[in-house]
């Protein structure tokens, strides 16, 4: 029993955090968002010589074997400094759902891959640098086309619809599932991040902004309502790490029933929680900046067009109460 | 990261459940704030206390089992999993036997710990004041040197005394130092409920039960004995975190687990239950839901916090994060059940008792303003309030 990160994965988180700290994330993604790609593209081969792409993929597959708590740290970094690109997509969904070894390969060296699993996923995230494109329908995976792009909210996300091409896998029910809780899961974890940007920037602001002779982090209207932001974060980060310690003891044992309901009750647990609290962020985080935050050049533009996004991606909060709330009813509460 | 337990704790975790399995009353008990159910408490205490469960993480030689934090977790788990009764005798156990063991003498703990474990003698709080309230180190109570007998006389009045009127002794800040202000010259002080000089007045709770009262001093004698750590310091051994640990500030997850388990249960219920329903049951999925996530957030919360202590961390200013969430938590949890009653909910209930208390959760052991205040500026970093801001 012991649930706090090991010096190891500290030490992983640290080193990636520099790395992202160093790397002008915020410029990567302006001109992400604005179709130059080529700042972005470079940042996403730095980290897949990192490994970050290869953290669940298996060692035989060239992969670094690594468990769904590493992915969790290296998600919730990604969003803090808000990286673009289709993470969730390459680093998490297509590894576990390809059955094509090949493929899982390329995308652990750093090919991009991307796809469009809906309902919940309609869009193809970043279709068009992507080496890979796929459709997750009606037990399928196939190989597709992008159409145009959709904005998004978040300039940063570009969205494509995709139409199915010719080639196709079976996609089998089990790893289909599976794929679609740790690509939850990595999401849960990148909303977290980008709930502690936006705090820990707020908190500066506060402490430098000065109105009515002193500090407006020094009212209490201010201190109260990032006090809850604080909270909220502190209680949403255990279900993730829950939720990632599930997921690993699970996805490799035999998949019984009760064990995958187990898995998608907590990620769904985990989505809830850390939605909720990124949500918090950015409503405090732009109230707190008042005018200033509500500009498009301000950084905080960033982080909270992305929490919007992210809230409904990958299953929206509905959707993932509803999974909880499935598996208490039909099995008892045991936790 | 790992949430097994080991072989060890397995085995504790079984030695509980099946203990309490067994033990505990089919029938809650009365409440404990009546004259009735106060003596079946106490003697639900003694019955915890010959099988060594009442306060398992002491030593052996005070009727403990010298059981870790993580046992003691464990244990609190599989307490509420049991529907047992609430602790008469929490804010001894779990607030003042802490600073016993740390700054008591060996003869104050040989004295006092004994019949704390057993039940024999329940302790009541003593801090607040009518005009000391959030603003405790305000307290005007006082304790003035009577050398010739070697002790203190305590005047003043004190208010909002948990379990004050049915409990056998008190502790509380007092004055010591009439020229020092705030913080200095305050010491802590142990005192029979029955000594000549004390008035107890209960006062009814918002369930119209006397869970708390006004205590009135009028130069009651205290001896030297009596006093806790030195005199004069007695801001420090009051906030000194180890009295918090085990306490409200950790407040075992297992209450909030089994009143989520239950919420569920009563979910499932009502949904089965043939009665129509004013509006669809599902209407309250959410709050279900919510509650359910937040009780397993809190859990696994707790088991991050109990690793760090285990390695020797602090709990600090975290103790005011875990507050704020468990008050709203319980509140909101109660709250859902009783949408889930709809009309019946204003009838008498465990759900409706429930709601009741939780509604104190956010006012005692420190406001959640006060709570809020801590996070920000302790745990955040943003600056003071600057000394009598009006604003």
């Amino acid at each position: 029993m012991r649930f706090v990160l090991s010096d190891d994965q500290r030490d992983f988180a640290s080193s990636l955090d520099s790395l992202l700290a160093s790397s002008d994330t915020v410029s990567v993604a302006r001109a992400w968002a604005d179709g130059d790609s080529a700042p972005g593209l470079k940042l996403w081969s730095r980290l897949a010589e990192q490994g970050v792409n290869a953290l669940v993929v298996p060692e035989g597959s060239g992969g670094m074997g690594a468990s769904p708590v590493e992915l969790a740290i290296a998600f919730e970094l990604l969003g803090k400094h808000a990286v673009p690109g289709p993470w969730v997509e390459s680093a998490a969904y297509l590894p576990l759902a390809l059955g094509d070894a090949a493929t899982v390969e390329a995308l652990a060296e750093g090919a991009i891959g991307t796809v469009a699993a809906p309902p919940h996923v309609p869009y193809a995230l970043d279709a068009d640098v992507a080496d890979r494109v796929f459709l997750a329908a009606d037990g399928v995976l196939s190989a597709a086309t992008a159409g145009g792009l959709t904005r998004s909210v978040d300039g940063a996300r570009r969205l494509f619809p995709v139409t199915a091409g010719s080639t196709f896998v079976e996609l089998v029910e089990t790893k289909a599932e599976a794929a679609f809780d740790l690509a939850v899961l990595a999401t849960s974890a990148q909303l977290l991040g980008l709930g502690e940007r936006i705090l820990a920037d707020t908190v500066t602001y506060a402490k430098q902004r000065r109105q009515f002779g002193r500090e407006i982090g020094s009212y209490q209207a201010i201190k109260h309502q990032l006090a809850d932001v604080r909270i909220a974060l502190d209680f949403a980060r255990p279900l993730v790490q829950g939720a990632a310690l599930v997921s690993s003891t699970r996805s490799t044992a035999e998949s019984s029933t009760a064990s995958t309901n187990d898995r998608a009750r907590d990620v769904s647990a985990a989505k809830v929680a850390c939605a909720d609290a990124a949500y918090l962020a950015s409503r405090t985080g732009l109230q707190v900046h008042g005018a200033i935050g509500y500009t498009q050049e301000f950084e905080l533009s960033l982080w909270i067009t992305k929490v919007r996004a992210l809230v409904t991606a990958w299953g929206t909060p509905a959707f993932h109460r509803g999974r909880v709330l499935r598996s208490l009813v039909e099995t008892d509460g045991e936790r | 990261m790992d949430l097994t337990l080991s072989e060890s704790e397995l085995a504790f975790q079984a030695e509980a459940r099946a203990w309490l399995e067994a033990n505990v009353p089919a029938e809650p008990l009365p409440s404990m704030d009546t004259e009735a159910g106060w003596a079946a408490h106490q003697a639900w205490e003694a019955k915890l206390a010959e099988a060594r469960w009442s306060v398992v993480s002491w030593p052996h030689d005070y009727h403990g089992r010298e059981a870790s934090l993580i046992e003691w977790v464990i244990f609190e788990e599989e307490y509420y999993r049991a529907g047992a009764p609430g602790r008469v005798s929490q804010n001894g156990i779990f607030l003042l036997a802490p600073i016993i063991f740390d700054h008591g003498t060996q003869e104050q703990r040989d004295r006092f710990l004994p019949s704390m474990a057993t039940g024999e003698k329940i302790w009541a709080q003593a801090w607040s004041e009518p005009e000391a309230g959030s603003d405790l180190a305000s307290l005007k109570s006082t304790a003035r040197r009577d050398d010739e007998r070697g002790g203190w006389l305590l005047n003043g009045q004190k208010t909002w005394s948990s379990r004050a009127t049915f409990a056998h002794w008190g502790f509380g800040l007092f004055r010591s130092d009439p020229e020092a202000e705030r913080h200095n010259g305050l010491t802590y002080f142990l005192f029979p409920l029955d000594a000549e000089g004390v008035t107890v007045r209960p006062i009814a709770q918002l369930d119209g039960e006397a869970g708390f009262a006004e205590i009135f001093f009028e130069d009651v004698f205290v001896p030297d004995a009596d006093v806790l750590g030195a005199p004069g310091d007695g801001w420090r051994v009051a906030m000194s975190t180890a009295g918090n640990e085990r306490g409200l500030s950790l407040r075992s997850p297992g209450r909030f687990c089994a009143a989520a388990d239950r919420l569920v249960e009563l979910y499932k219920s009502q949904l089965t239950s043939g009665n129509p329903p004013v509006e669809p049951v599902e209407t309250h999925a959410d709050g279900v839901v919510d509650a359910w996530i937040k009780a397993r957030a809190y859990r696994l919360y707790t088991w991050g916090t109990v690793t760090r202590l285990a390695d020797g961390g602090e709990l600090g200013a975290a103790g005011s994060v875990n507050k704020v969430f468990w008050s709203e938590l319980d509140i909101a949890l109660h709250e859902t059940a009783l949408d889930l009653l709809g009309p019946e909910a204003e009838t008498e209930s465990r759900w409706l008792d429930g709601y009741t208390f939780s509604l104190s959760g956010p006012i005692y052991a420190g406001t959640n303003e006060i709570q809020r205040n801590i996070v920000a500026e302790r745990i955040l970093g943003l600056p003071r309030e600057p000394k009598g801001a009006s604003r």
